[in-house]
């Protein structure tokens, strides 16, 4: 017992550490540090900084290809430009439930999605089914050249219409 | 005649080469037998004794050696399978057509390869189903249980993984549906799913992620965590038998 007292470091010195203690913490700290720099390092690997995917940014043509109180879907963009009374607008066909390409059904004026069943109508507003939320109003404008142009990374919370 | 070859057999295991390689040497006796397991690596994973009820049809129903079988079928059609396989858009989807109408026996590995991949997913689970119920998961096998469960989740990331590299509309809105359900992750979710994808939308780069998990990434945790599995069995004691009262009974 008493050689045990005579081994520890004096009780008015708590900080004093030992060579060993010391060489271990500096040892574990690194390995943290490095640890830690690995995962930041692999995270942004993991990361691509460029993406060869399509522009967001959707030539949809002249306003006169598409009819009077017209729904059309362009399967390639995933978007619908449709045709209202006074004016055009662009509806995302992806499903807000989880992500399939939804399809205009022209018999029954409704958009539907074939995965799990949820319906929206010609305004995107819900109508039944798991999605969520509304199929959101992408922002549309007319190119210099008169094109409809369709965002589809711009979601519109205010509804508006193209007029040409 | 008999006499003869098991002269040769046992010349053979007397050999400098065959003792070099397995050192037990011949004859059968209990040391010999156990030496043998002992200094081999792969079987030392297991155990050297088995009580007979533990090798019964009856008290596994084989149900774990089934699905390290499928695993095994699947590591080597999935291997044949690469050497026809581009993981790039759209080819992938001309070769996996390749492999259906022009390779041959392209077909019956494919084929082979997707029908072991139901069955082991249906194996795990049987498998699982006969641990719990026959309580073979409690002390002191607990830690295996737990090491199934993950190797039950790697088996359902594999299938989830190899589901997309058809790069067929199946599999092109499975993994949509599927990369939007890890996008429901509180807070995180859309960078999951960039990451897991390697990008914005299921495309050449999710393809490219997707073959590397399943090809290189989930079977090497697999067999990393299918060996401690096996070993844990030994470790635990066997195969659980049933509990003691009957273990009793039928010495």
């Amino acid at each position: 017992m008493s050689e045990d007292a005579k081994l520890k470091p004096a009780p008015d010195s708590p900080e004093e550490m030992s060579r060993r203690q010391f060489f271990v913490k500096v040892g574990a700290g690194s390995i943290a540090l490095a640890a830690l720099g690995t995962a930041a390092f692999s995270y942004e690997y993991l990361s691509p900084n460029v993406l060869y995917e399509p522009s967001p940014v959707v030539d949809a043509g002249k306003p006169d290809h598409y009819a009077p109180d017209s729904v059309t879907l362009d399967p390639q963009t995933a978007i619908y430009v449709v045709r209202a009374s006074d004016g055009f607008f662009a509806l995302s066909a992806i499903c807000t439930h989880l992500g399939c390409l939804t399809a205009y059904k022209s018999d029954l004026g409704i958009i539907a999605c074939p995965c799990h069943g949820s319906k929206f109508n010609k305004d995107g507003v819900k109508i039944e089914g798991p999605a969520p939320r509304p199929l959101p109003w992408l922002r549309m404008w007319l190119s210099d050249e008169g094109n409809l142009m369709v965002d589809r990374s711009q979601a519109i919370a205010i509804k508006q219409l193209v007029r040409v | 005649m008999a006499n003869t070859a098991d002269q040769l057999v046992d010349q053979v295991r007397e050999s400098r080469i065959w003792r070099s390689i397995f050192r037990s040497g011949k004859g059968d006796s209990n040391l010999h037998k156990s030496l043998f397991v002992q200094q081999n690596v792969f079987l030392h994973l297991f155990s050297i004794k088995a009580r007979k009820r533990t090798v019964e049809f009856s008290a596994t129903w084989y149900l774990g050696a089934m699905t390290l079988g499928t695993f095994m079928i699947l590591v080597i059609t999935g291997v044949l399978l690469m050497l026809y396989y581009h993981p790039s858009a759209p080819q992938a989807y001309a070769d996996m057509k390749d492999l259906q109408y022009v390779v041959s026996s392209g077909v019956f590995l494919r084929n082979l390869h997707r029908w072991s991949a139901h069955a082991m997913v249906f194996l795990v689970f049987a498998h699982m189903f006969k641990v719990f119920y026959r309580g073979a998961y409690r002390a002191p096998r607990e830690f295996n249980w737990v090491i199934g469960v993950v190797l039950l989740l790697v088996t359902l990331l594999l299938s989830y993984t190899g589901y997309l590299l058809p790069w067929d509309q199946l599999a092109y809105w499975a993994v949509t549906v599927g990369s939007n359900i890890a996008s429901a992750v509180p807070l995180m979710g859309a960078k999951i799913r960039f990451l897991m994808l390697g990008g914005t939308a299921v495309n050449a780069n999710a393809l490219l992620r997707f073959y590397v998990l399943h090809c290189v990434i989930l079977p090497l945790t697999a067999l990393l965590f299918i060996t401690v599995h096996f070993w844990r069995v030994r470790k635990d004691g066997g195969i659980y038998a049933g509990d003691h009262s009957s273990e009793r009974s039928e010495r």
